[in-house]
């Protein structure tokens, strides 16, 4: 009987709550009314506290609800027991239902999510060795989705099946060895199938033999806040030396802090998107100017991180071209990116390249129209400087010969 | 329960003579309620601290949910709340950033570690143990003062200039060892890095003190195969922190040094805003390995404990002895000493040599074994039980649920080949947030409603405990589970946006949906934190022994008093599940009760090969013509 007192006095406070915030808003709405002429940002503004207040009176009448529903339902089960009935509602065989219910509706929601939003995932693989990693995949997801389901209708069924009783009493069952056993070593075959596919794909993937390494395409891309640079090897398909205490140099030009002296960066090509041909393998040497970035193609399923100071690759070979994905996807306006992965600063979600796989005629054609990195400016800001050290240098010999 | 009552109270004043000046000096409300030495003090602290740290993470994530689901959208409230975080009612990017960061540390460190280990090892190990207190009160009470003074370090980064450490919780440098990269990377990250020191510092003595207790300070006859498994858990947990925060620590320093003293642990070959940096041969990959060394034992540090939590909870309100108690303790074991040899697993992709990688590949998925072992052990200990739905047990089950799903994609992503592709995408996200926040979180709600009484002598409002876990359970799914599929569809994680990419357009509906459902989980809390004050204050009292379990703890008086129990400490003389037994009229047998007590249900391997008890059985059964029960 207490608890029903105060829980009368608590929701007559309820209401003068409410009414009392009513009230407030009526006067605040009557206020904003009056005074017309409030500076623009008040002014703008000025819907938000009533806007909080009612979304908190929203709340406050869930919680209402709640507790009421809360109360009826205490109620019934105390005339239950004044009934003279044994036992009130059965809280364990509800939360067992419950159990059960959830059991149903999350394997349906399970599939919805599989169908539904997995036909919104990455299509196949555009590259060679993606190929593998989906079909492991695959296998993966299957191995796991069944021991997902079975796994949890045990867990339910069990839940909803053993919910307490006072008539029933637990089965005594501290261990069984041979149980345990089964449980260990099939779980560990299992993994030992997908450990060992998973090693050999990824040795594939890493361990490029020398020959393999000289007959990719060499193109370098090197990050920085919030952008990429890329620059392909050209004739001799090499990138020049780079030395990052010469980036900004040669009058701000050298973005990449070439190093002209070394003559392979004269025929660098510079590029405004990666443009490949197809079937042909590609080699990515990555770096960053500043922080981490992360090279991150999803459609050829390649990801290596741009460390500074270290020079990373990632090596694949593209299988369809973006007019073969268009027609695979149905979409005319898809094309393939480069994106960051690697958190990296305030724009991290904004670090976009377009790649564009092509036929290897596509591509013959679009290399020669690239331009050289190295400008006519550069190379004329270069050789000024090195004009200039030699003057330096044979007036440091004459001042030291005095 | 009538041998739960049988102390000679007379004894207290002898016993505690020999124990020093426990209960006798005066008590103030400084040495009672702030400076406590009491564990059980202590523990509450520990609590109620990580709670407040978890309702403001919760909201920090609210905040970026927002973001993400409505990026064109201004809302004038955050301006007013935020002021120059959030100019024009939106996000300001960096500070995007800062709230991922600060609510992926706060969460990992402050709620799931020092919440979850610091509550409810201080509470547990002396009561379960049949320990007066910890084995240093003192290094006790100094673990919670470190852990509070970080918390307010950490917090305390909200309030300054630049904004709070924004490179995300493993603080990756460059990024965060230069504060030209980002406004974050100013006085937030040296706030930052201070604060994690005071917090390992606070970790280190936390976890010295439960390995020294668990060691040391056990009551007559609890010998280790007769803890609990909280006790284990707690125990290994411990031993795992103690080997690994060191490390954290070191790294810290020299990122520190990096920071302020212009070394080049971290740093080589920057060029960063119109400057090319002095620092040559340093690795940023040097802070990985260091990070990760810690930061993967971390997750165990976190999920350990919570599974030993459910351990109990299962078994008791089961009404059945845990399943494989032995294959129990060895899977932790194991788990604890793999642990320290998988780390590399978050580094597939950053240009480790490639053939650590496969390594790092195979110890990863070994570790799968235990885990799967566990998992099975909890179905078997539910199979045929005789559950009792507390909101406990009902966290409990959303634990075993949260700890399969994320479980198994951890082995796509312990997988190298398939990492590449998933590698700092959302079902990363995905995978964590499910095997161990979801789980570690329902692990410590399990606890707290489970220990309450013994912590407050209260208990809590069950059905709200009910309707609390039924909106948590289902929207901790339906906010996690569509994040797989973004994954899969190459989105990474940490994006202020997805509008910059048009394929990503079509994950906003899905975006919206997912904030809320995280609203909804968000306020679904309220009526946790509302049942949890109330209940200390007006809910009704506890009986000694409310869920009718068989440990130690609940044999102390509600009352708490310094020394947890009146008289002597009782002897143990039996394991902690025998619930069910059959022979047995009652379904739970406490740690206490001698064997002598219970002729009629003992079995044979209760005597471990002691011949003397087994004769002794085997006179009674003969006696009383019974077979012995094989």
């Amino acid at each position: 009987m207490k608890i029903l007192k105060y829980i009368n006095i608590k929701s007559a406070f309820a209401f003068i709550a409410l009414i009392s915030l009513f009230v407030n808003n009526l006067f605040a709405q009557a206020a904003t009314t009056a005074v017309a002429t409030v500076i623009d940002a008040e002014e703008k503004n000025a819907y938000v506290p009533k806007m909080v207040t009612y979304y908190l009176l929203l709340f406050l009448l869930v919680c209402i609800v709640i507790a009421l529903i809360g109360k009826i339902l205490s109620v019934y089960d105390l005339t239950k027991k004044v009934q003279g009935a044994k036992e009130g509602f059965s809280w364990d065989k509800f939360n067992g239902f419950l159990f059960l219910a959830f059991l149903v509706v999350g394997l349906y929601g399970t599939y919805w999510s599989y169908t539904v939003q997995g036909a919104q995932i990455l299509p196949e693989s555009a590259s060679e060795h993606g190929v593998k990693i989906d079909e492991m995949f695959n296998l993966t997801l299957i191995i796991t989705t069944i021991v997902f389901v079975i796994t949890h209708i045990l867990l339910f069924v069990f839940s909803f099946q053993y919910s307490y009783s006072t008539k029933k009493k637990a089965y005594f069952l501290p261990h069984n060895n041979t149980l345990e056993k089964y449980w260990t070593v099939i779980p560990a075959i299992v993994l030992t199938i997908l450990v060992l596919m998973g090693f050999f794909t990824w040795r594939d993937i890493t361990n490029i033999s020398p020959d393999g390494i000289r007959n990719a395409i060499h193109v370098e891309v090197t990050g920085h806040q919030f952008a990429w640079e890329v620059r392909y090897g050209g004739k001799d398909n090499l990138n020049g030396r780079k030395n990052y205490k010469l980036i900004g140099g040669l009058g701000g030009l050298n973005s990449l802090g070439l190093d002209l002296s070394d003559k392979k960066n004269y025929d660098d090509l510079t590029v405004t998107e990666i443009v490949l041909p197809v079937n042909k393998s590609v080699r990515f040497n990555l770096g960053s100017k500043d922080v981490l970035h992360s090279f991150y193609m999803p459609h050829f399923r390649a990801q290596m991180n741009c460390v500074p100071g270290m020079s990373t690759s990632f090596q694949f070979t593209p299988r369809l071209t973006t007019a073969d994905m268009r027609d695979k996807v149905n979409d005319p306006n898809f094309n393939y990116y480069l994106l960051c992965a690697k958190i990296c600063g305030g724009s991290h979600f904004n670090m976009k390249f377009a790649v564009k796989i092509v036929s290897q005629k596509e591509y013959d054609k679009w290399i020669v129209a690239q331009k050289p990195l190295v400008t006519a400016a550069m190379l004329k800001s270069y050789q000024e400087g090195l004009a200039k050290k030699e003057t330096t240098v044979a007036t440091n010999k004459i001042a030291l010969n005095n | 329960m009538a041998t739960l009552t049988l102390y000679d109270t007379h004894t207290a004043h002898h016993d505690h003579a020999e124990h020093g000046d426990h209960g006798h000096h005066k008590e103030t409300f400084l040495t009672k309620y702030v400076f406590s030495q009491d564990h059980k003090m202590i523990a509450k602290q520990f609590l109620i601290t990580g709670i407040f740290m978890g309702v403001v993470a919760m909201t920090l994530s609210i905040l970026f949910r927002i973001q993400l689901a409505y990026p064109d959208e201004s809302f004038p409230l955050l301006e007013m709340l935020l002021g120059k975080f959030a100019p024009e009612g939106r996000l300001d990017p960096n500070f995007y950033l800062s709230l991922v960061t600060i609510h992926g540390t706060i969460m990992v460190f402050f709620v799931l570690t020092a919440g979850l280990s610091g509550t409810f090892s201080n509470l547990l190990i002396p009561l379960q143990l049949g320990a007066r207190d910890m084995a240093s009160p003192f290094m006790n009470m100094l673990s919670y003062w470190f852990f509070a003074t970080a918390s307010v370090i950490m917090l305390a980064t909200f309030f300054i200039e630049t904004g709070p450490a924004s490179s995300g919780w493993t603080i990756y440098p460059p990024l965060s060892a230069l504060p030209k990269a980002m406004p974050g990377s100013g006085l937030g990250m040296t706030m930052w890095l201070i604060s994690m020191v005071l917090f390992v510092a606070s970790s280190l003595m936390g976890g010295i003190n439960y390995v020294s207790t668990v060691l040391n300070m056990r009551t007559k006859g609890m010998d280790l195969w007769k803890m609990p498994l909280t006790i284990w858990a707690f125990f290994l947990t411990a031993i795992v922190g103690i080997l690994s925060f060191p490390v954290l620590v070191a790294a810290v320093v020299l990122l520190i040094f990096d920071r302020s003293f212009g070394t080049s642990f971290y740093l080589s070959d920057i060029y960063i805003a119109g400057q090319a940096l002095p620092n040559e041969g340093g690795s940023p990959v040097l802070w990985q390995h260091l990070f990760w060394f810690l930061g993967h034992p971390e997750v165990y540090i976190v999920l350990m404990p919570a599974l030993g939590i459910t351990s109990e909870v299962i078994a008791t309100n089961a009404r059945k002895p845990i399943f494989g108690y032995h294959a129990m303790v060895y899977s932790l074991i194991g788990i604890t000493v793999l642990s320290f040899i998988v780390w590399g697993h978050h580094m597939f992709v950053t240009g480790m040599n490639p053939f650590l990688g496969g390594v790092f590949m195979i110890t990863t998925l070994i570790i799968a074994v235990p885990s799967a072992v566990k998992t099975f052990n909890y179905l078997a200990t539910l199979w045929r039980g005789n559950i009792r739905f507390t909101p406990a047990m009902l966290f409990a089950i959303g634990l075993v649920s949260f700890f399969i799903s994320g479980g198994l994609t951890g082995i796509f992503l312990g997988n190298a080949a398939l990492d590449i592709n998933l590698h700092d995408t959302y079902f990363v996200v995905a995978h964590f947030h499910l095997v161990m926040g979801s789980a570690a979180i329902f692990g410590m709600l399990s606890g707290i409603y489970h220990w309450f009484p013994k912590m407050f002598g209260k208990m809590m409002d069950a059905k709200l405990g009910y309707l609390h876990f039924w909106l948590t359970f289902i929207s901790a799914y339906l906010v996690f589970f569509p994040m797989h599929f973004m994954g899969l569809d190459g989105v990474p994680r940490r994006y202020y946006a997805f509008t910059e990419f048009e394929s990503m357009s079509e994950w906003l509906s899905v975006n919206k949906f997912i904030t809320w459902s995280a609203i909804l989980g968000a306020v679904a809390q309220v009526a946790f934190l509302y049942n949890f004050v109330y209940s200390i204050f007006w809910g009704k009292k506890t009986v000694q022994n409310p869920w009718e379990s068989t440990t130690l703890e609940w044999t102390t008086p509600v009352e708490h008093l310094h020394g947890n129990w009146p008289g002597e400490i009782p002897t143990v003389y039996r394991w902690p599940y025998d619930y069910s037994k059959p022979g047995s009229d009652v379904d739970f047998i406490s740690q206490i009760t001698p064997l002598s007590e219970t002729m009629s249900s003992n079995l044979p391997h209760d005597f471990e090969g002691n011949e003397e008890s087994e004769r002794i059985q085997l006179d009674w059964e003969k006696q009383n013509n019974k077979e012995l029960v094989k």
